[in-house]
């Protein structure tokens, strides 16, 4: 189903929550809302779930106006940070619940239910735990109840909000491919807020990114990454060095740095990845102060002439033998340029 | 505890992995001062007094015992203590969750005096409270008469005695109800809701059964207040024998009338019976916790 979200409008008491977003999300489609704390996303995602109403603009799904239809008449599945599971009741009737509460006309037979709460568990590979009860259950356990139960009453749309940001690292990193795995299984259309980048540029297709009730840019995650079409974007996705200076003849100058660009003059701020900054022997010096070697990459944490610190991440074939101390000549295999943000 | 455990515990000489009775080492210090303070306290207030009544009501032959404490009067005062008190604490049952709700989700003018007059059941002296419930009771009172031209005589009757103790149960459902309800997070509501449950189906579904156990709790509270109450209500009762005389009253009687043995005796059927029921609810709440906790 497409979801399309047009000119929505938020306001909580005086202050937007959302400013004039449009966004399109295409059938089937796992799609990250990505943003720091206070930018607006839970809120998107709350209007498309119909838990909250925009002032302006216009909800569809599949070109049906949904905008003010109620939670419960929009077919959508929710899954809360918290796990908001129904702590009196068993794992089972609590993936049985959006069934059970059905209209006797509406409400498939009990054998159904049963044979249907039993798929689920399986989906969520909880299989033998239908009869526990919420608080005999782990945070991750707990998490995929609250996925089965949200699957439960087929969807159109799945919505996750901060669906494993109460969990630690490890279940987080499982579940997330859980969840990519049970997208893949049931098609359904996917839409989950997070402010954790990497999770995001790892589990979607797309990403959607806010910042002060706005969406900055969508686009798959190579794309944000690759092209970030705003400082914000460039700085929020992904490691960056970030340079406030100006262009002048082809050349940007940041204090000490100087960077060869193909731009037109005038104050400009450029970021750099640490994988872009490369060893050359004409670039601007910087003096290694700090070395992290992991794996096949070394971080390297530097500080130019003019006092500024940079990180770079070189090859370890690249780098050759490097030590603290050491002063290093740098040049940018690629420079992101925008004009000048405070 | 042998006194041997308690020796070796204080020279710390005891045999490696055997826990000690009492006193394990642990950061938060006043194990001992504290539990020594609350037994003695116990023991003064609560546990030497009901043991005196129960001396006094043991110092009777079996037969002398079943007719001081279950004569036709004395089963009549049970029957109107503990039915009323039931009935009363139904009463709050149900207006309690709904004064607990209507304080924990609305904002609305007055709530803080709302709030406060909900406690006042607690603070109030309950002589005060029986004889202002009397007064307006009464068949020439402001309430009392409509309810007179109703042909319902709520004063000098056995009603009268669950208005009363409707009045005094009330801050008990109220006041255990509202933090559960508070802590119940909107989170739960939403869920519900976008799985396509109406708003009637939440509350029976979802809201209710979370309320349970601290329901369960307030009932009895609110009850066990009910069957000891005695200041507000001997105002509003009347207190004719098998009619409208309540337990309590009926031990007062005795002891006005020096009989110290059948006061003590009907104290005692009363303390087990309170002790029964303590006990009943108590299992219904460790099962219900076990499930929810």
């Amino acid at each position: 189903m497409t979801i399309s979200i047009r000119s929505v409008e938020k306001q909580f008491a005086r202050y937007p929550a959302l400013r004039g977003v449009s966004l399109e999300v295409q059938p089937g489609e796992l799609l990250a809302l990505l943003g720091p704390s206070g930018s607006g996303k839970t809120t998107l995602l709350r209007i498309i779930a119909g838990l909250e109403f925009p002032e302006a603009g216009q909800v569809a799904f599949d070109d049906q106006d949904v905008t003010f239809a109620s939670a419960a008449a929009r077919k959508v599945g929710f899954v809360f940070q918290q796990y908001a599971l129904f702590r009196h009741m068993t794992v089972a009737k609590n993936i049985a619940f959006g069934l059970d509460v059905r209209k006797a006309k509406d409400r498939p037979a009990r054998a159904e239910i049963n044979r249907r709460v039993e798929e689920l568990l399986g989906l969520v590979e909880l299989r033998g735990l239908g009869g526990r009860y919420p608080a005999q259950l782990s945070g991750g356990q707990r998490q995929r109840v609250a996925l089965a139960r949200a699957l439960a009453v087929s969807p159109q749309v799945l919505l996750l909000d901060e669906p494993f940001g109460a969990l630690d690292a490890t279940v987080r990193k499982s579940l997330r491919k859980e969840l990519r795995r049970i997208h893949n299984a049931t098609g359904v259309t996917t839409i989950f807020v997070t402010h954790d980048q990497e999770e995001a540029l790892d589990l979607a297709d797309r990403v959607a990114i806010l910042n002060q009730g706005s969406i900055e840019q969508v686009g798959t995650p190579q794309e944000v990454y690759e092209q970030p079409a705003s400082a914000f974007v460039c700085s929020f996705v992904g490691e960056t060095n970030r340079f406030d200076g100006a262009v002048s003849g082809g050349r940007f100058v940041s204090g000490s740095v100087s960077l060869a660009v193909d731009c037109a003059d005038g104050p400009k701020t450029a970021f750099v990845r640490p994988h872009d900054l490369v060893v050359a022997p004409e670039g601007f010096e910087a003096k290694i102060v700090r070395v992290t070697a992991q794996g096949p990459v070394i971080q390297i944490e530097a500080q130019t002439a003019s006092d500024q610190r940079i990180e770079i991440s070189l090859a370890r074939q690249e780098a050759g033998s490097i030590a603290v101390g050491q002063t290093l000549r740098l040049a940018a295999r690629k420079i992101h340029l925008f004009d000048p943000v405070d | 505890m042998s006194s041997s455990t308690l020796s070796s515990t204080r020279q710390d000489r005891r045999p490696r992995g055997v826990k000690p009775l009492f006193r394990r080492r642990s950061a938060i210090a006043g194990f001992g001062l504290s539990l020594g303070v609350t037994v003695s306290l116990l023991s003064l207030v609560v546990l030497i007094p009901l043991s005196a009544v129960i001396l006094k009501a043991s110092g009777q032959s079996f037969s002398e015992f079943l007719q001081a404490g279950f004569s036709a009067r004395a089963l009549g005062a049970y029957r109107l203590s503990f039915g009323a008190a039931f009935v009363a604490a139904a009463v709050n049952a149900v207006f309690g969750v709904l004064t607990a709700w209507a304080l924990v989700r609305y904002e609305f003018p007055g709530k803080s005096i709302i709030n406060g007059l909900v406690d006042l059941p607690f603070a109030l002296p309950t002589a005060v409270a029986g004889i202002a419930l009397a007064a307006l009771y009464a068949p020439n009172g402001w309430v009392g008469q409509y309810l007179e031209a109703a042909g319902i005589k709520a004063a000098y009757t056995p009603l009268g005695v669950v208005i009363a103790l409707t009045f005094i149960g009330l801050p008990f459902v109220v006041r255990t109800i509202e933090p559960v309800l508070r802590d119940l997070s909107a989170d739960v509501e939403e869920a519900a809701a976008s799985l396509g449950a109406g708003r009637l189906s939440i509350i029976g579904r979802v809201i209710l059964p979370a309320l349970g156990p601290a329901w369960l709790t307030g009932f009895a509270l609110s009850f066990a207040r009910g069957v000891g109450e005695y200041g507000s209500v001997i105002f509003i009762a009347g207190n004719m024998p098998f009619k409208s005389e309540i337990a309590p009253l009926l031990i007062v009687i005795q002891l006005e009338q020096f009989n110290y043995q059948a006061a003590s005796t009907i104290a005692v059927v009363m303390l087990s019976a309170s002790f029964a029921m303590l006990l009943v609810i108590n299992a219904i709440q460790a099962w219900a916790r076990k499930r929810s906790a």
